[in-house]
Parts: structure tokens; C-alpha cells; sequence
């Protein structure tokens, strides 16, 4: 037992020892967080650079689009990532943060995502407008020059042209870009221009249009789209909201509905005519570039991808046209 | 209810135990990639073509296949890391300067495989499938000329994490698995066991001696994923070490399976018959040599147990990972206690969450993988007990 103990002690006292010596990070591996949608595409990258060069694998950590604003503008150094993924544009506080770290991010667009409202494709395919899905799934409405809450039963209620099909809607939850942009693409836009909305003030439309129904008809799903395509395959009336990646990868199941008279589809969003798509990013720390053997590598390999007829491509990735 | 899920999993999962391969025969000069004196150069092996050279030896099956769209379709019937394992391959084999013919077998891409796995349904539109007519009809005759087959899956125990999921495998996570579980038990076992050998022989009643056992017991009740909190903050940000590392990931676990062994650990030692220690003072040991000569010894079983079952605990855990950056994309196998890891459970959930269909089989294989592994746990900590327990 003696013996035993100090086998013990002397491995504890060794593995203090020898991790007392070490960096922060093996510093030749790239540090990479960021937005989940843009996840998959990194992963690919990394991966082919991995095994098309003599640089070391980056690991890649999903932690959303903000999460890894965050991390990334912390500080200079090799306890912080080298790179962020995100599905928006980085926001003016984030920048903030970064240059008061000392932090130059270099921004690289990568393409475009597009969002779908799809459901079942056994069921009957719909043709949608922007503002029949903000009547769906908004919390308030609009009605007589008002915002009143949200009493729409049936599709058929909003539009007597749409199946008398009781509204049942699964959407991402509120940490999830997907939801982000779902807001600002289809229910901000909705305020904005259908209904002429101001920006700022107590009825501005960013008050008054981001909240989703609580009364049942919409149900927020977890951050598993797989799990959302099992539901709507389960239930033909049901309605999901995700990336266009998902739709692709399962047209055998599920099939996106049409909005304001566009089908999403690759050519559609490039071309930027189906409406509810944004653009993807990665942004690059500047003072790592140098540092970090490969960042720089990595970041050309990146964008040498994201054209058309790459495996990003293949994945769901839109490229710029 | 564990026999049903155990059933569901396993009908979904046992699939991603065969793999479709398929076999060609190249011929290839290593003389575009040796050095001087005849061994691989790795600059020009990274160089060298490798996708096209698997390219062209499939083309030589259909040779009618001339357009430019065709053949992309062509090639997407084949994994996209086709090339790579090529390399690797003749890498291994080391072959001398010169020309040489080898037949290997590669990866079939997901979707042939899950096609002829007949895990996609083809009675849907030709435009909504993940796999067209033609692809179909390629891998139909390829399967007829007995040069592509489902062969045993060696590829998911052989290797860490992909994007394809032809090329990925479990060996990554479980090898992080085993490192962190390692930190684990080497940080929390002596410390419980010292732990509780002090609050049951040394610590004097009072209220400092209560207050440690009330902050044990709440300990064990605190949920895992305070404890990532705790390792974020205090491991990462105030030690500075480094992220993704199994290291971190075992001291936070350590932290959390402490309490539960320190219990078990007490429990056991009070079920020892007080004579057996008194025996020992009274012929003149002092109180340390009582307990770690004597009473220690007899206590271990039950020791043992709780650690078991804290480890088994341990090993499923997600949660407390997340905060530390165990949860991420990682290629290549973790080899010390300070390159970047993931867990098993944590390999689960990344792949549950891919959109690649043929990802959903091998999350399920994982998953009966892990279950064994912790069932096999308990079944040690059972087997200890039984055998080394003695009634007083």
C-alpha cells in the first residue's frame, strides 16, 4: 500500500511538473471557434489542409457566432483562437473589443446560406409570402394600424388560398444564428417594409417584431436540425426552420417551401433572388498571421475552396456568384 | 426499457460496422516521390497528384464516361479522401525507386454506401436523392464486377475524427477518453482516499470538521456543468493551461467524481470493524500505521467500487467538457496529456449533429460502444465487490 501511494504521489507531482514547462496552446496548431453554421464548411477545410500539407490540424470548437466574437476579441496570444466563424457581419461592439485588445481581425467572406421554411415532402409544398410567415409565427400582428397579439389558428386563416391545416411551427432556439437571422430576414423585414415600421422609439420594429409565438403554435427546437427533420418526416403538418445545408442533405425527406415566389435552391440564392439568405465569414487575427505556423495558408486554402463546384459546395455552402 | 433502447440503437447502429470499399489496381512510379537514396520525400508526396491517379484508374471501368459533369458525378461515388488513403497507403508500404502495380481497396463515398447498405430510399424523385440514376448504375456494376463490396468497418476503430464519414472513426475520442480518465483517477483517488481517511480517523468533531463534510455531501449534488465553469476559470484563465487537453479535462472531472469516491471511500472505511484498528494500536502502531497498514487494505473493495462507478460517471460526461474546449473537430489522435482531445460522449453528440446521413449509424455504433464500455465498468466494480468483500 506504501508503494502504491508513492507510485501516487510521484505521478501527480510529474504531471504538475511537466504541464508547469508548457504553453498556453501546442502553438503550432490554429485555434478556430465560432458560429455552428459555418462549422461544418471549417471542418471540411481543415481537414483537406491537414492532409494536403505538413502543417498541423487545426481544431475547430463550435461555440456560435457570438461566443466566439468573444474569445477571439479576449486578447493577443496563444491562449486565444486565431480564428472566428460567423454567419453575420462582426457587430461594431465586437470590433470594439477587439481593437481595444489590440486585435486587427481581417474579414473573409466566404458565401452565402440561405434559410428555409420547409416541411414534409409528402405533404403538399407551399408558396409562402414573408408576410404570411410573420403572421404564423410572430408574437404580435399587425391589425387596423396596431401590433395585438398573435390569434391565428390555420393557414387558412392568414391566406383562405393556403390548406385549413392548424399552424405548427419548430424554431431554432434563441442562441442559435439560424434564429438571428430568421428574425432580421423575415420578421424585421416584414415590419420594416410591409408594414412601414419605424426603426427607432417603443414601437420601433426591433421591439415590437422579434419575439416568437409563446401559445403553442410555435415550439422551440433544440440546436440538433437533424432532430427537427425527424419531426417534420413524423408530422406532415409541421413546419421547421434551418440552414439550407440540412434541406440538401435531406431532400428525401423534407422539402423547402417557396418565399415571396422563389424555391430555395443553390442558383437561387447566389443570385441572391430567394430572400432569406446571408452571408458567411471567418475572421482572421492579424497579429497571429506569422505566429501561428499556416494561419495565412489556411486562410488562402479557405477561400481557394469557397468556390463553385468545391466539396464546400457539395456540403451546402452557396458561393459568391 | 435499457433492453428496447439498447435494441433501437443496435438495429440503427450495426451497419456502420461493415464500410463499402471498392478495389483498383494502380500502377504507379515512385520516382516522382522518393528522394535520392529511395525513401518517400514528403514535400513531393503532398505534391503529387493522388486524387488523379485514383481518378483515372476508375475511369478505366467506364470508359464511356467523357463529359465533364459526368465524371464529377463520377467521382462523387468514391470518398473524397480517396487520394489521401492512397498516399498514406504506399507511405506505409515504403516501396523502393521505381514502378510498381498494387491493388488496394479505398472508401466508396457516404452516399454509395448507405446506398447499397439500402439505408436510402431510390423510390423518390431522381433530383431529390443523394445519389442519381447514373451514380446507381456505376456502383451497381462495380458491385457486379465484384470490385466494390461491404467489408468490415476497420476504419472506425482505427481512426479519430472526419468530415467524411467514410474516413471517420472512434480510436481519437477513446484514446482522449482513456488520457482524460487517467488525470481523472490520478488526481481524484488519492485525494478522496486521503480525504477520508483524515474525516473519519484524524479530523477532530467541530464545526469545521462539519462544515467539510456538509460542503462534500453538496458537492456531489452540484451539477457537472458548474464544475466546466470552474475549470474555465480557474484552470484556463488563472493557470493558463491550455485549452482542448485532456489534462484539464480530467482535473475537472476529477473534481467532480471527488466527492463521490470520498463517500464511498468513508462508507467503507466505517464498515471495518473498529477491533481490527484497536487490535493494531494496541500492539504499539501509531494511528497513521493503523489505518494505511491495516485498515486501509481491508477497506479497498469498497474503495475501488465508488471509484469505478464515479469513473463510469465521469466518462459520460458532456457537459463540463463544453466550457473547457474538449467539445470540438479534431483530426488528428491525441498522443500526450497536452495535445487537443475530444471524449466519446462528446464524439456522439458531434455526430448526431452532422448532416450526413451515413453519421447517424455510426453515432449509434458509438453509442453501443460507450454503453458496453460503461456496462463492463460497473460489471468490474460488481465482480470486485463480490470477490474481495468480507462479511465481519
Amino acid at each position: 500500500m506504501n508503494n502504491i501511494l508513492k507510485i501516487f504521489t510521484a505521478a501527480v507531482v510529474g504531471a504538475v511538473l511537466s504541464t508547469g514547462s508548457l504553453m498556453a496552446r501546442e502553438g503550432d496548431q490554429i485555434s478556430i471557434v465560432g458560429s455552428s453554421t459555418v462549422f461544418p464548411f471549417s471542418t471540411i477545410v481543415a481537414e483537406r489542409f491537414a492532409k494536403n500539407t505538413d502543417f498541423k490540424a487545426p481544431v475547430i470548437e463550435s461555440t456560435g457566432t457570438g461566443g466566439g466574437a468573444k474569445l477571439f476579441c479576449a486578447g493577443i496570444g496563444l491562449d486565444h483562437p486565431d480564428v472566428t466563424n460567423a454567419s453575420r457581419a462582426m457587430k461594431s461592439s465586437e470590433k470594439e473589443t477587439c481593437t481595444a485588445n489590440g486585435i486587427t481581425p481581417v474579414e473573409y467572406m466566404i458565401g452565402f446560406d440561405g434559410i428555409t421554411f420547409s416541411n414534409s415532402n409528402k405533404a403538399q409544398k407551399y408558396s409562402l409570402t414573408k408576410e404570411e410567415i410573420f403572421k404564423a409565427v410572430s408574437a404580435k400582428i399587425m391589425s387596423n394600424g396596431k401590433m395585438v397579439d398573435n390569434g391565428y389558428k390555420r393557414w387558412s386563416d392568414i391566406n383562405p388560398s393556403l390548406p385549413s391545416v392548424k399552424i405548427d411551427v419548430l424554431a431554432p432556439p434563441p442562441s442559435s444564428g439560424t434564429r438571428d437571422a430568421f428574425v432580421e430576414l423575415v420578421m424585421h423585414d416584414t415590419c420594416k417594409k410591409v408594414y412601414k415600421m419605424p426603426k427607432k422609439g417603443d414601437d420601433g420594429y426591433k421591439a415590437l417584431c422579434s419575439a416568437l409565438r409563446e401559445d403553442g403554435a410555435v415550439t422551440e427546437a433544440g440546436e440538433n436540425d437533424n432532430l427537427i427533420i425527424e419531426k417534420l418526416a413524423a408530422n406532415q403538418d409541421r413546419f421547421g426552420i434551418f440552414g439550407y445545408s440540412f434541406l440538401d442533405q435531406n431532400k428525401d425527406k423534407v422539402q423547402g417551401s417557396v418565399i415571396n415566389g422563389v424555391a430555395p435552391s443553390m442558383g437561387t440564392i447566389a443570385d441572391s433572388s430567394y430572400k432569406v439568405s446571408r452571408p458567411l465569414f471567418f475572421y482572421v487575427k492579424k497579429e497571429h498571421v506569422g505566429v501561428v505556423p499556416g494561419l495565412q495558408e489556411f486562410s488562402d486554402y479557405f477561400m481557394s475552396l469557397a468556390v463553385s463546384g468545391s466539396p464546400l459546395e457539395a456540403a451546402g455552402l452557396i458561393p459568391k456568384p | 426499457m435499457l433492453a428496447t433502447l439498447l435494441i433501437s440503437i443496435g438495429l440503427n447502429g450495426y451497419s456502420a460496422l461493415q464500410q463499402a470499399y471498392f478495389k483498383l489496381d494502380i500502377s504507379v512510379n515512385t520516382e516522382k516521390f522518393v528522394d535520392d537514396s529511395g525513401a518517400p520525400d514528403n514535400n513531393k508526396m503532398n505534391l503529387f497528384n493522388w486524387d488523379g491517379l485514383v481518378q483515372s484508374a476508375l475511369r478505366e471501368f467506364f470508359p464511356e464516361v467523357k463529359d465533364r459533369d459526368e465524371k464529377k458525378e463520377l467521382f462523387a461515388i468514391i470518398s473524397a479522401n480517396a487520394g489521401y488513403d492512397l498516399k498514406e497507403i504506399i507511405k506505409k508500404k515504403a516501396l523502393g525507386s521505381g514502378s510498381h502495380t498494387l491493388s488496394v481497396w479505398l472508401h466508396l463515398s457516404d452516399d454509395a454506401d448507405q446506398y447499397l447498405k439500402g439505408r436510402l430510399s431510390i423510390d423518390i424523385p431522381e433530383e431529390d436523392r443523394r445519389i442519381n440514376n447514373k451514380q446507381i448504375a456505376w456502383v451497381n456494376s462495380l458491385v457486379e464486377r465484384d470490385i466494390a463490396k461491404l467489408k468490415f468497418n476497420k476504419t472506425f476503430f482505427t481512426s479519430a475524427d472526419s468530415r467524411e464519414p467514410e474516413s471517420a472513426g472512434i480510436l481519437g475520442s477513446v484514446i482522449g477518453s482513456a488520457l482524460t480518465l487517467f488525470v481523472t483517477i490520478m488526481f481524484a483517488l488519492p485525494l478522496a482516499v486521503m480525504a477520508a481517511i483524515y474525516l473519519e480517523y484524524f479530523a477532530k468533531p467541530g464545526k469545521i470538521t462539519d462544515f467539510i463534510e456538509v460542503n462534500v455531501n453538496n458537492l456531489a449534488a452540484v451539477p457537472s456543468i458548474v464544475f466546466g465553469l470552474l475549470g474555465l476559470s480557474v484552470f484556463l484563465s488563472t493557470f493558463g493551461l491550455p485549452r482542448s487537453a485532456p489534462l484539464v479535462g480530467g482535473l475537472v472531472l476529477g473534481l467532480m467524481t471527488l466527492p463521490t469516491i470520498i463517500i464511498a471511500s468513508r462508507a467503507s472505511i466505517r464498515s471495518i470493524p473498529p477491533s481490527i484498528r484497536e487490535a493494531a494500536l494496541g500492539l504499539g502502531a501509531s494511528k497513521m500505521q493503523a489505518a494505511l497498514h491495516h485498515v486501509l487494505p481491508l477497506a479497498t473493495p469498497g474503495i475501488l467500487t465508488g471509484t469505478i462507478i464515479g469513473m463510469a460517471q465521469a466518462l459520460g460526461e458532456t457537459a463540463p467538457l463544453l466550457m473547457i474546449g474538449m467539445v470540438a473537430f479534431i483530426i488528428d489522435i491525441p498522443t500526450t496529456f497536452t495535445s487537443s482531445a475530444t471524449a466519446m460522449p462528446v464524439q456522439i453528440y458531434m455526430w448526431s449533429d452532422s448532416a450526413e446521413r451515413a453519421f447517424y449509424e455510426r453515432s449509434s455504433l458509438a453509442i453501443l460502444f460507450l454503453v458496453a464500455f460503461l456496462i463492463s465498468m460497473n460489471l468490474l466494480a460488481v465482480v470486485l465487490r463480490r470477490k474481495f468483500e468480507k462479511k465481519w
